[in-house]
């Protein structure tokens, strides 16, 4: 069978999108099977509208504070549909962008669903057109970017039902404001859907399986992010296994057991947010020989899989469940299939949770270096002490960071509080680049700015830190 | 279109000056013809065409230094081309199936760092190349543009590194400036270093530091070979043949090789290696340094084949025609500073050899006979020995082996 396509990626995910767009610089005809919107979840149902939303509710919060900076507004107040109808508009906005970038790099866009069958030189790509019928095409390489979808527990009734029991999907998407809330899970999702409707006035308890919030930060961030979320009126369970899901026309009850005991919690509505599955139906993977360990396809490091000429990259090939992780393998991957020899450069993959606080990380937890058997000299800096913060009125946070006490590697960077979503990358760079503590020390950080914690919390680490 | 490529005149040759070419645009050059002279850290050799046609670029300059082993030299038009412009490089052909139109070309393979340029390596990578003693310019970067980052460290095997080029190598010893050490700039001349300097600076040091090395002294009454050497000479005289005390030295050493062949051994990490044959090299100063010619299977060869081609090889050395099979593959060295006057010294061992003998001035010193003092011409020899491979009692052995020759010439032809 003749080629149709050097590549097809099936997804256009913000990993799939991206694989494609390198593709096409790379001079390789591109084609992209998308069964819903382009973007994927990212942009239509994840990373993108709930910042919106978030945005949203962190302003609205500030208007109780106006105080503190000597302003005053009188009734504070929301009309719910329009803060959701803002974050579908930004949605809209970025879908139509992606759009656009395939146009500009002469991607053709397959609208429909995708399974895959044996073929040479790679697996043929069938497609049921959205519009009818169905195209079947062939391609020297095929990358599977189906990503994940919200996990469900039916034996516990944790499946969203649009109605009582939310996902993610029906979270940013709800027609009323609802006064109470139960949100199953406390990774980023469930944090920032529980940071976005407390802001909003919802009395939201959030339910953690495991001893702490925010269980993969590290184990100090995690205590300080319980800490500052209690302050704002959010309510926690943690260590509390849900044993039952109950729906009435009004309400929904959770019954949970924690430390023996047995508790009932009731509210208007639920949130399930307790983790990711792959999607890795319908592809016909299995019937490839393609392997699949624990839900997701195995890959090699170039995101091969067993089948010849057939890729996964992004949420499909594993966690972390990231965005920037999918485009960043989407590329590696696009310029081996290419030929290029992608480069070598291990860059550690950061995480950030946009609640109020913000949280973000890179690199190894305390407790991970610890369990590692690594010494590490490690360096804190608190935000109360810190010019721009005080300035600014968000001094909550603080910066932690870990070096290897032998060779001085920066080897992990734990933030929380106010825009450490940003400063994050500084230490991204720092690590990608395989900086020591000297250059971080000697590195000039503009003053002031929230930045220069990141400077302090380093020489902290070895005993030099200035201002405490 | 065909390239001429830098030849390699020896197996370890890594870099030639490119001294002078014979040849310029539009000649037309056969087989066989002389089209250039490279000078390597030992010679000075003719270097031939190997294809026919019409120079069309000469790409290296006379007199360029460190022209790397096979880098294009100039550009041959053979037969059936027609003239064409430059070409640039060609693109390498894509490395998959599935990559039709790479857009732009892909980097090149990283190279260890040249001698002296700046070593792209990463904060962490420097850090631990210092801790684990990894020479950083002895190693090849896998990062972006060829950096040399962490992970290149951790593959690397520490300790002073083989494959580095020689000024890498010299480089711990070279850590202070000549200002840095308190001798003001202006105050001294700087003569480049030639390959050859190079070459003697880097073997030697490795050789001093890295091969445990001791020293045999002996001292050998040589009236007897003096007589001896005027009798041969004088029969030797219609053949137009004189021979040296040198020779005399060479055909003793071969001798006790013999005698001794643990003294005719090299170290390696496999085993000792014990040569077959006597191959002498003996030291000869030249211009700019020295060469140590090798006289092959010195142990089967009479005084007149040593003397006559001692005479060719020394001759040779000092014009710097000498071909590389010529001064490298010895498995024993001679040093004589004898005629300069020189009383007695030691020499550095010249690896992989075993043994180098530095040999003294002949000169007339009271020796004691029984209880009486008398007059003899003695000549003070030092036996530089690697102890992995000779140790005291075998270089003694050897030493004693070599005074019998030297001392009753007569048993040479035993």
């Amino acid at each position: 069978m003749a080629v149709d396509f050097d590549l097809i990626v099936i997804g256009s995910g913000p990993g799939g999108y991206v694989a494609a767009i390198r593709a096409s610089q790379l001079g390789l005809k591109t084609a992209i099977v998308e069964r819903e919107n382009l973007g994927g979840v990212c942009l239509n149902w994840g990373c993108i509208p709930t910042k919106a939303l978030l945005k949203s509710g962190e302003v609205f919060e500030k208007l109780f504070h106006l105080g503190d900076y000597g302003l005053s507004a009188e009734k504070p107040a929301f009309d719910f549909a329009k803060v959701v109808e803002r974050s579908r508009g930004v949605a809209k906005q970025l879908n139509g962008g992606v759009g656009f970038l395939m146009k500009k790099h002469k991607i053709e866009v397959i609208e429909g669903v995708a399974r895959l069958e044996k073929g040479a030189p790679a697996p043929k790509v069938i497609i049921d057109i959205k519009a009818g019928g169905s195209r079947t095409v062939q391609a020297t390489a095929v990358i599977v970017a189906t990503g994940a979808r919200a996990k469900t527990i039916p034996a516990l009734g944790l499946v969203g039902d649009g109605d009582r029991v939310w996902t993610y999907r029906d979270a940013m998407t709800a027609k009323a404001m609802p006064k109470s809330l139960l949100v199953i899970g406390s990774g980023a999702i469930g944090i920032e859907f529980a940071s976005f409707y407390r802001a909003l006035g919802a009395e939201v308890t959030v339910i953690e399986a495991m001893d702490r919030i925010l269980p993969v930060e590290d184990e100090e961030v995690s205590a300080a992010a319980l800490k500052a979320l209690q302050k704002r009126g959010l309510k926690f369970r943690v260590g509390a296994k849900v044993t039952g899901l109950a729906k009435s026309g009004t309400a929904v009850s959770l019954t949970l057991e924690a430390g023996g005991k047995s508790e009932t919690l009731t509210a208007e509505r639920a949130i399930v947010a307790v983790g990711i599955e792959a999607n890795i139906e319908g592809l016909g993977l299995e019937a490839l020989g393609v392997k699949i360990d624990r839900g997701h396809v195995v890959t090699d490091t170039h995101g091969g899989t067993a089948v010849a000429g057939l890729y996964a990259i992004g949420d499909v090939a594993g966690p972390p469940w990231l965005a920037h992780k999918a485009s960043h393998e989407g590329i590696h991957c696009v310029e081996h299939i290419a030929g290029r020899d992608p480069v070598k450069l291990a860059s550690p993959i950061p995480g950030c949770t946009y609640a109020q606080p913000q949280v973000a990380s890179v690199g190894l937890t305390e407790q991970a270096a610890r369990a590692e058997g690594r010494k590490v000299k490690i360096g804190r800096f608190p935000f109360r002490v810190n010019g721009k913060a005080i300035a600014s009125g968000e001094t909550e946070g603080f910066v932690k960071v870990l070096f290897d006490a032998d060779t001085g590697a920066l080897v992990g960077a734990h933030l929380i509080g106010e825009g450490v979503t940003e400063m994050i990358q500084g230490f991204v760079i720092a690590m990608t680049l395989e900086a020591t503590e000297a250059e971080l020390m000697a590195t000039v950080f503009a003053h002031p700015t929230l930045s220069e914690a990141m400077h302090e919390a380093t020489l902290d680490a070895y005993g030099m830190v200035l201002h405490i | 279109m065909t390239d001429i490529l830098m030849p390699a005149l020896s197996p370890t040759m890594e870099e030639g000056v490119l001294a002078k070419w014979s040849i310029k645009v539009g000649d037309k050059v056969a087989a066989g013809d002389v089209i250039a002279e490279i000078e390597t850290d030992k010679a000075t050799m003719e270097v031939e065409a190997v294809d026919e046609g019409v120079v069309t670029e000469i790409l290296v300059p006379a007199g360029t230094e460190g022209v790397k082993v096979n880098s294009p030299i100039a550009r041959l038009q053979t037969d059936g081309e027609t003239a064409r412009p430059v070409a640039a490089p060609t693109a390498p052909a894509p490395a998959s199936p599935a990559s039709p139109a790479p857009s732009a070309a892909p980097v090149a393979a990283p190279k260890p760092a040249a001698a002296g340029a700046r070593i792209f390596a990463s904060p962490l990578a420097r850090r631990l190349a210092a801790q684990k003693g990894v020479d950083l310019a002895a190693l090849k970067g896998t990062g972006p543009h060829g950096r040399i980052i962490a992970a290149d460290i951790a593959a690397a095997t520490p300790g002073p590194p083989r494959a580095a080029p020689p000024a890498a190598a010299a480089a711990p010893r070279q850590i202070l400036s000549l200002e840095q050490m308190g001798i003001a700039p202006g105050s001294y001349d700087l003569v480049p270093l030639d390959g050859m300097r190079r070459t003697i600076a880097r073997r030697l040091t490795d050789s001093f530091r890295d091969v445990p090395h001791f020293p045999l002294n002996i001292d050998l009454e040589i009236d007897r070979l003096l007589d001896a050497r005027t009798r041969i000479n004088g029969a030797l005289e219609a053949r137009k043949i004189k021979v040296s005390v040198n020779d005399l030295v060479i055909k003793a050493v071969a001798a006790a090789l013999k005698v001794v062949p643990e003294a005719n051994a090299s170290f390696t990490p496999e085993g000792i290696a014990l040569h077959h044959h006597a191959d002498i090299a003996v030291a000869v100063a030249i211009d700019g340094g020295l060469i140590t010619p090798i006289l092959r299977a010195a142990e089967d060869r009479s005084l007149a084949d040593i003397a006559v081609r001692m005479k060719d090889l020394a001759e040779r050395a000092r014009t710097r025609k000498l071909k590389p099979e010529e001064y490298q593959g010895g498995t024993f060295s001679i040093s004589n500073l004898g005629m300069m006057g020189i009383r007695s010294f030691a020499s550095i061992l010249n690896e992989p050899q075993g043994c180098i003998l530095s040999v003294g001035a002949g000169e007339k010193r009271p020796v004691v006979r029984g209880d009486q003092l008398a007059v003899a011409t003695v000549m003070s020899v030092t036996l530089t020995c690697d102890h992995r491979v000779v140790d005291g009692a075998i270089g003694a052995r050897f030493l004693a082996a070599f005074k019998g020759f030297i001392e009753d010439p007569v048993t040479l032809l035993a």
